[in-house]
């Protein structure tokens, strides 16, 4: 079919029996859903000629919000179309993405950044936020549009593939951001010390001879941008965190009262880098997957709170280009579908803690609190996710939605799944499949 | 391991048993390269393709010597990696050749890995002849021998004590001959600046040589790159020499019965000013001459009667 899209259409719906998970806890309830927003919530809600979604055995949680998602569009439909990305997105319970800005064009103006967001709309699949850069083609020198993008909804801005690297800029970039109501966020990577790098320096790379991409490359910004956070006054969140001491120095930040938010990804709190040992470079990642010990500061990041949110780094890349000589093949992996059940698998916590991880506390980063990670209260917006804490699964590569199939989790069982997603009152994702036009 | 089994990709992968074995098949091969007319069918009717998508001379030739003595037709498929990145693929190249039913590849690639790569892509036996700075194991196969037969120790190198001096970090010669030596017993040490060594390789290290050459039993020189002064890893000038060059008066410091070894080509007035041939101790020729009936015994353990035998 020649334009791809959702079908589902604003209805009148009734979630019975599941349990509500939200930012006051969990409890039995039943949610009504009427013209796009929540009109009531209670026990055994009376059921007319509504739509019913049965959920009993399973969690009600407001909608997933990933502030770090690659679309790829405009540049490489090949590897994604928004289309497709957003579908992943909705399948693995997300109501809203950010989609990254390192697209051709980027998306450093009001044209290409309406232009996404009019692409995620048409699609239906879920709320695309685009961010905009930091700098006019992620070059690392002149500032975007920044005031312009706000005006049209970009709240995020972020050179996100790589970091701003000279100090100046990004002085100067957090100062004029300060008084728009915008967020910027970091990809934090010094450059000049992951040169050709192409996995994360350590016994594992040594032994394979591989270019390393050592932990302190991530630190030594992480801690820069703490510190302009302290000169400015101005706030950062700091992308896909992956050492031990990045979530050290996010700790004392955070006592110290900065405005500090992170993110971790699923794949760095569930694999190391002893994967590359077979040469595959569906585990080549940016940052590159770490130690056990890295893997278990992150994990513990996330459970006290030093971290803020799951971000997946959805980053497809078409199978040719994952074949490529190891040196030469890009960076990322899928995230999507998978988050989930990986961060259930990964993570020692509570499902309102990982839940909150999922969908308020990212959408609080983002600026799309408003209407995503809200509360089960008559007259929100209706984004939800149902999903079965209990389904047991394995990832099958060729069964996700994404054009691509770099997952890092092919044959893997996990468990939890996402049933449905509500979003804006359309049931777009219904019994763990998508509502294709 | 049944995958590892067909291939020779690096010595960490193929194990003690096997290196052993194709010590062992190195002295029948050697044995063959001394009579007048060196040459066995042995081999006869299989293909080998020299697949060298880096610059390399000697190796190729090597190789090519090996499978015709063995009595194998060779192919030869060479370019630089960067050429077939620009249209065709690495999976591409390498379908066309499973579909002429090539027996085995002779892989040297600029990038780590290939040869695992190659090996999902087709059903030959693949001989890694180097990728990247990750393995080179034919070179520390002959190493190994070489060591053995100048020693008189053979297989056996405990307590050999081998100095490898230079570009460590750079060089896949250093790993896969550090990793054949150990696995034989030899206690082996790392000598250079601290920039060209790597403190997470389970190595003795040492950036003194004039302290430990009196001592060894080996002193392997690697070749240094000049490109390495350019990167801010050495200093310019001639820095890297006065500290760990083959001077005249270093060779005269060494044992009388150590070895001198180098993997070639030299870098002549850079990690050597002293010619290496007017010393007894060099075995760098014999490195040479070994190399091939190395990669006889190489070829015969994956191509061999044995396995003909098995199709028939």
């Amino acid at each position: 079919m020649s334009n791809p899209g959702c079908a589902a259409v604003v209805e009148d719906i009734v979630i019975t029996g599941g349990t509500l998970v939200d930012q006051s806890g969990s409890r039995r309830g039943d949610v009504r859903i009427r013209d796009g927003y929540i009109v009531e919530v209670g026990e055994s809600l009376a059921v007319g000629d509504e739509r019913v979604i049965e959920a009993a055995g399973l969690l009600v949680t407001p909608g997933f919000v990933d502030l770090h998602t690659h679309l790829r569009e405009p540049g490489m439909p090949e590897a994604e179309t928004i289309e497709s990305g957003s579908r992943a997105a909705a399948l693995g319970g997300y109501t809203a993405v950010v989609a990254m800005p390192n697209t051709d064009p980027t998306q450093d103006s009001v044209e290409v950044v309406e232009w996404v967001a009019a692409r995620g709309r048409a699609a239906g699949w879920c709320d695309v936020r685009p961010s905009g850069s930091i700098t006019i083609g992620r070059a690392g020198r002149e500032l975007t549009p920044m005031a312009d993008l706000a005006a049209v909804g970009v709240r995020l801005f972020t050179d996100d593939g790589s970091g701003v690297q000279d100090d100046a800029v990004m002085r100067r970039a957090l100062e004029y951001a300060g008084d728009l109501d915008v967020r910027l966020a970091q990809h934090c990577e010094v450059a000049t010390l992951t040169r050709g790098a192409v996995m994360h320096e350590g016994h594992c790379c040594s032994t394979l001879g591989l270019p390393g991409w050592p932990a302190l490359a991530e630190e030594l910004m992480v801690h820069r941008d703490i510190e302009l956070v302290r000169l400015t006054g101005s706030s950062v969140h700091l992308l896909h965190l992956s050492t031990a001491r990045s979530v050290e120095l996010v700790r004392a930040a955070k006592a110290d009262g900065l405005a500090v938010t992170a993110e971790a990804t699923p794949h760095h709190i569930s694999l190391t880098d002893e994967r590359l040992r077979g040469f595959d470079a569906v585990f080549k990642v940016n940052p590159p997957l770490r130690t056990m010990a890295d893997i278990e500061a992150v994990r513990g990041g996330l459970i006290d709170g030093t971290i803020d949110a799951i971000a997946t780094d959805h980053a497809p890349h078409p199978r040719h280009h994952k074949e490529r000589p190891l040196e030469e093949a890009p960076p990322g992996m899928l995230g999507l579908e998978t988050a989930l059940g990986v961060a259930r698998a990964s993570l020692d916590c509570s499902w309102e803690h990982l839940i909150g991880a999922l969908s308020w506390r990212p959408a609080a980063i983002a600026g799309v609190a408003d209407r995503h990670g809200r509360p089960f209260i008559a007259g929100e917006p209706a984004n939800i996710c149902v999903l079965d804490p209990e389904a047991q699964w394995r990832v099958d590569p060729t069964g996700l939605a994404s054009r691509s199939n770099n997952t890092p989790f092919v044959d893997v069982d996990l468990t939890g799944r996402v049933r449905h997603t509500v979003h804006d009152g359309r049931v777009v994702v219904a019994d763990g499949s998508a509502v294709i036009r | 391991m049944s995958t590892a089994r067909r291939h020779l990709r690096s010595i960490d992968e193929v194990g003690r048993e096997r290196v052993l074995k194709l010590l062992n098949l190195t002295s029948h091969m050697h044995e063959i390269n001394q009579r007048p007319v060196p040459k066995v069918p042995a081999l006869r009717g299989r293909v080998v393709c020299n697949l060298f998508l880096e610059d390399s001379t000697r190796t190729r030739l090597s190789f090519d010597t090996a499978a015709k003595r063995l009595g194998a037709d060779t192919v030869a498929f060479t370019g630089s990696g960067s050429s077939l990145s620009k249209g065709e693929s690495l999976r591409d190249t390498v379908e066309t050749l499973a579909a002429m039913r090539l027996d085995a590849i002779v892989v040297r690639h600029r990038s780590v890995g290939a040869p695992w790569q190659i090996a999902q892509w087709c059903e030959a036996a693949i001989i890694n002849a180097g990728d990247g700075r990750h393995a080179h194991p034919t070179q520390a196969l002959l190493d190994a021998y070489t060591i053995g037969q100048r020693t008189g120790r053979g297989a056996d190198l405990s307590g050999l004590r081998i100095a490898i001096v230079g570009d460590i970090v750079n060089s896949r010669v250093a790993r896969s001959t550090t990793s054949v030596a150990t696995m034989l017993g030899a206690e082996v040490t790392h000598v250079g600046p601290s920039t060209l060594l790597d403190p997470r390789l389970d190595v003795q290290r040492c950036s003194d040589l004039d302290q430990i050459i009196g001592d060894v039993d080996v002193l392997y020189m690697l070749r240094m790159q000049n490109e390495r002064m350019d990167a801010a890893l050495v200093p310019l000038g001639g820095e890297y020499t006065r500290r760990f060059g083959l001077t005249p008066e270093r060779a005269s410091n060494m044992r009388a019965d150590a070895l001198l070894m180098h993997p070639g080509p030299i870098n002549h007035g850079t990690e050597m000013t002293v010619d290496p041939s007017t010393l007894p101790q060099s075995a760098i020729t014999d490195q040479v001459s070994y190399g091939v009936a190395v990669r006889m015994a190489v070829l015969f353990d994956l191509l061999g009667i044995g396995e003909m035998e098995e199709e028939s």
